[in-house]
């Protein structure tokens, strides 16, 4: 076979695509299940998606993957067989079991393996849901299986458990008479049953492949032919004795004839390597016609196998069903397709297609470039002062708009349903809801909005630790809750959509709310803020952002995990996004996650700066303003800060943060952007004139140039310009060590 | 010789896998991701031989066998079975169902390829 490794990396990597969906169709399914939605199909997709992950995951040699997905198949096999219903402790059974599989394909997308310490207790509660039936099975499908040619003969055809189990052994004393090729050579009869030609086979390909591995010869018997007038097409009136080369071992006979034992009169008697003399054959009886005796006399030990009907009989008399196999004694109707079986398929998503991230991200990057074109060529048409309706500056319009769908649909291609984020946030609760001991249920809205792929990606880990926080400290234990008059089980609520060209996430619980009194109280003994501040209801609750801020009273093992929610709030500001929170006192917090649609362009301020054109994100910039003389102060020697309110910020001059220029002499009559820091403090922008707000498109410097202090990005202007995208936290924190003062004010 | 097969499985991974190992052998080869979409292809094409998997939605690998043979022009069409079980009794329903061999998954591409030449030539 030709070299497919390369093939195989692909399908591999296809494969774990694959049960990405494979996994979020049993998680549908199980929460379904939880929910009360699920119907009689339900746990057929449960079941197909465990088991198609088995079935690719053998296809890679992913043992521990096959074997955990084995035992939960065997234990849903036993939902589907009606002896075992999905609910309470086995349903929280099944979940784990979908989280572990989860964490299985994970470990195993990295070439590694789970620590089965990790999963044995859910593996040995599969197990048992199984009713240990999975033992008794394994046993017999490994029963090695002794094919029987007669007691005369007994070693020599001896297959070691080459045949799968459960058919009977291939029967009778063999025929031939040693004649054609002396002793050395094989003999085999062959006369297949009416059934061998009904299932498709045809014994022709069997000779075929059987030649191809010997030498053989072949007679065709005719005795048993009948008048024209009583032949039946569909019967096989033939039989057939075949003498084979001795270089002929008995598993390669068996693999060849397989597929129609119990469907044909198949004796053999072939030669034994292992044996350099062979005993003289014994006069074997000439069948067909011949009893079988001793069938199945070497199979003991393997349950119901019956022997062997009368695979002898002449084939005018085999209308009877053919030899079936007689394991088969459960009350299971054979061949009869399942009911649930041909139900017409539910509504099917749109087909889809699966394209290379790259190839993806180069035609975003293309589109850009487009984008930017169409700007300069526009700015240029502008620029010479054509006639409004001139033939130009519509044809212009048109592409721009064009341009604008063609980004969007684009832009498109990299969103994804954030159904797969709010899965994985299920399994978050259900684990942190054990651990507190809570009743939670996790509601989700929403789940199709799409978001860019890497936002999803990022958001990841802030959204978790906001869930975790929302079912650790936001709901009540259950015993308050009760004594609040509320249920017993909390909800915590996850919801996205789009709102004026954004996305919100919104994670809101039906708990106690913020307790504001005790915030309040905590960031005054942290000394976070002066004991007389004067906060809002929204700056208490926004001090729960602020570095440093733990409202656990005991120190539960959740909270103690170092990341607080000051980390949440700067993972959500690098995406270009905004955090926020309600709360009403008695009934819930709710926080809000407000995010870009796209990576790829970015909603910014363009400011001039020393004669330089930079851009700034307008997410991080709270107000603009023209300095004058009365808000200045000065703070030390060299700080100058801006007086807004009841507080201050310190003073940065962009261009000379920039090293565009020596420090101005006066801010005066420039304009100041302040800055929101995510510990709540805030500092001014310097710069000359704001030119403008609008789209940018983003493009990276880091694979050129790496890592810039201070600059996040660059983007090409309408003219032509090339602007340098900055981050205005990182410019401010740089200079904190000269100039910036620690926080002063929260309020705002 | 070069067999035309039909390849049924609703598993995307399989499908790749038994279109590589086809083709490698010189078939040439439909996929279909179900039964019903199998019978939908069997309908307006000829094949020498079907593989066909068993747990699939909307028509399992019973039910396409069923469907398959009982039209007249498929009775004699070999189908091989490709499941992950090796229960006796499943390869007996399989049997009882029309199939003409079975192949165990994971499979073996080789041998997969004497199998098909076993029943198709």
């Amino acid at each position: 076979m030709a070299d497919n490794t390369d093939a195989m990396a692909e399908i591999r990597a296809s494969f774990f695509t694959e049960c990405e969906e494979l996994l979020e169709s049993l998680q549908d399914g199980l929460d379904a299940v939880w929910n009360e939605t699920s119907d009689e199909e339900t746990i057929n997709v449960i079941f197909r998606a465990v088991h198609s992950v088995k079935g690719g995951a053998g296809a890679f040699g992913l043992t521990q993957l096959v074997d955990f997905a084995h035992r939960y198949e065997t234990a849903l096999d036993e939902v589907r067989a009606g002896k075992l219903v999905p609910e309470g402790e086995v349903l929280k059974l099944f979940f784990r079991a979908a989280d572990i599989l989860s964490d299985l394909l994970q470990a195993a997308k990295e070439d590694g393996e789970l620590d089965p310490a990790t999963f044995e207790e859910v593996l040995s509660g599969l197990a048992a849901l199984a009713g240990g039936e999975e033992e008794e099975e394994e046993a017999l499908d490994f029963q090695p299986l002794i094919l029987d040619i007669g007691d005369e003969t007994p070693q020599l055809a001896e297959l070691p458990g080459e045949l799968p189990p459960g058919l009977p052994p291939l029967s009778g004393p063999a025929e031939g008479e040693g004649d054609a090729q002396g002793d050395s050579g094989g003999h085999i009869y062959f006369a297949a049953e009416k059934e061998l030609f009904l299932n498709g086979n045809e014994p022709l390909y069997l000779f075929r492949a059987l030649a191809d591995l010997t030498e053989l010869t072949s007679r065709c018997n005719m005795d048993d032919l009948p008048d024209l007038s009583d032949l039946d097409p569909a019967v096989c009136h033939l039989s057939w004795d075949l003498t084979t080369g001795a270089d002929i071992d008995a598993a390669a006979v068996a693999e060849v004839f397989e597929f129609v034992e119990g469907l044909c009169t198949f004796r053999h008697r072939l030669p034994e390597p292992e044996l350099p003399e062979l005993p003289a054959l014994p006069e074997l009886p000439v069948l067909p016609g011949a009893p079988d005796t001793a069938v199945g006399a070497g199979a003991d030990g393997e349950p119901g196998v019956a022997p062997a009907p009368d695979a002898g009989a002449p084939p005018q008399a085999s209308d009877a069903p053919a030899p079936k196999l007689s394991t088969d004694q459960d009350a299971k109707a054979p061949a009869a397709p399942k009911a649930g079986a041909q139900k017409p398929a539910p509504a099917k998503p749109n087909p889809t297609i699966r394209v290379d991230l790259e190839r993806v991200d180069r035609l975003v990057n293309l589109v850009g470039e487009l984008v930017i074109n169409q700007a300069m060529l526009s700015q240029s048409v502008t620029e010479v002062d054509m006639p409004p309706n001139a033939a130009i500056t519509k044809g212009l319009d048109e592409f721009m708009q064009l341009t604008r769908s063609l980004q969007d649909s684009v832009m498109r291609i990299r969103a994804q349903p954030v159904k797969a984020l709010f899965q994985r946030m299920g399994r978050i609760v259900r684990e942190v809801a054990t651990e507190v001991n809570k009743n939670v249920l996790l509601k989700t809205e929403g789940e199709t909005t799409e978001v860019d792929k890497t936002v999803i990606e990022r958001l990841a880990d802030p959204l978790t630790h906001m869930i975790r926080n929302a079912v650790d400290h936001g709901l009540e234990s259950t015993e308050a809750r009760l004594a609040a008059g509320k249920p017993e089980r909390g909800t915590v609520t996850l919801t996205a959509g789009h709102r004026s060209g954004r996305v919100v996430i919104e994670i809101s619980d039906d708990g106690a709310g913020i307790n504001r009194p005790k915030v309040r109280q905590i960031a005054i003994d942290k000394k976070l803020i002066e004991e007389t501040a004067e906060l809002s209801d929204s700056d208490i609750d926004m001090l729960l952002f602020m570095p440093g801020f733990s409202t656990a009273s005991e120190v539960s093992n959740l909270s103690g995990r170092g990341v607080g929610m000051d980390v949440v709030k700067t993972a959500i500001q690098a995406l270009g996004g905004r955090v926020s929170i309600t709360s009403t006192p008695g009934q819930g917090t709710c926080f809000s996650i407000s995010l870009p649609l796209t990576l790829a362009v970015l909603d910014g301020m363009v400011v001039e700066a020393a004669g330089q054109a930079l851009v700034l994100p307008l997410n991080v910039i709270e107000e603009t303003m023209t300095v004058e003389a009365a808000m200045l102060g000065e703070m030390g020697r060299e700080t100058q800060v801006l007086r807004i309110r009841e507080g201050f910020a310190p003073l940065l001059d962009l261009g000379t943060e920039m090293g565009f220029r020596t420090p101005l002499e006066s801010y005066l009559d420039h304009v100041a952007l302040l800055i929101a820091h995510e510990d709540g403090s805030r500092s001014a922008l310097v710069v000359d004139r704001i030119v403008d707000q609008r789209q940018v498109v983003i493009k990276g410097l880091q694979n050129t140039f790496g890592q810039i202090p201070g600059v996040a990005a660059a983007t090409i202007l309408g003219d032509g310009q090339i602007a340098l995208i900055l981050d205005p936290l990182d410019i401010t924190m740089n200079a904190s060590g000269r100039t910036r003062q620690p926080s002063l004010s929260l309020a705002g | 010789m070069s067999l035309s097969i039909l390849a049924v499985d609703d598993s995307q991974t399989i499908r790749n896998m038994l279109n590589m190992t086809l083709t490698d052998a010189g078939f040439s080869t439909r996929l279909a991701e179900d039964g019903l979409k199998g019978l939908e292809v069997l309908e307006n094409n000829s094949f020498d031989a079907i593989i066909t998997d068993i747990n699939m939605p909307n028509l399992d690998g019973f039910g396409f066998i069923d469907a398959v043979r009982a039209q007249e022009r498929f009775r004699s069409i070999p189908i091989l079975v490709l499941t992950t079980e090796v229960a006796p009794e499943l390869k007996a329903r399989a049997r009882d169902a029309g199939a003409t061999g079975w192949v165990v998954k994971p499979f073996d591409p080789p041998k997969l390829v004497r199998a098909l030449q076993l029943v198709a030539g």
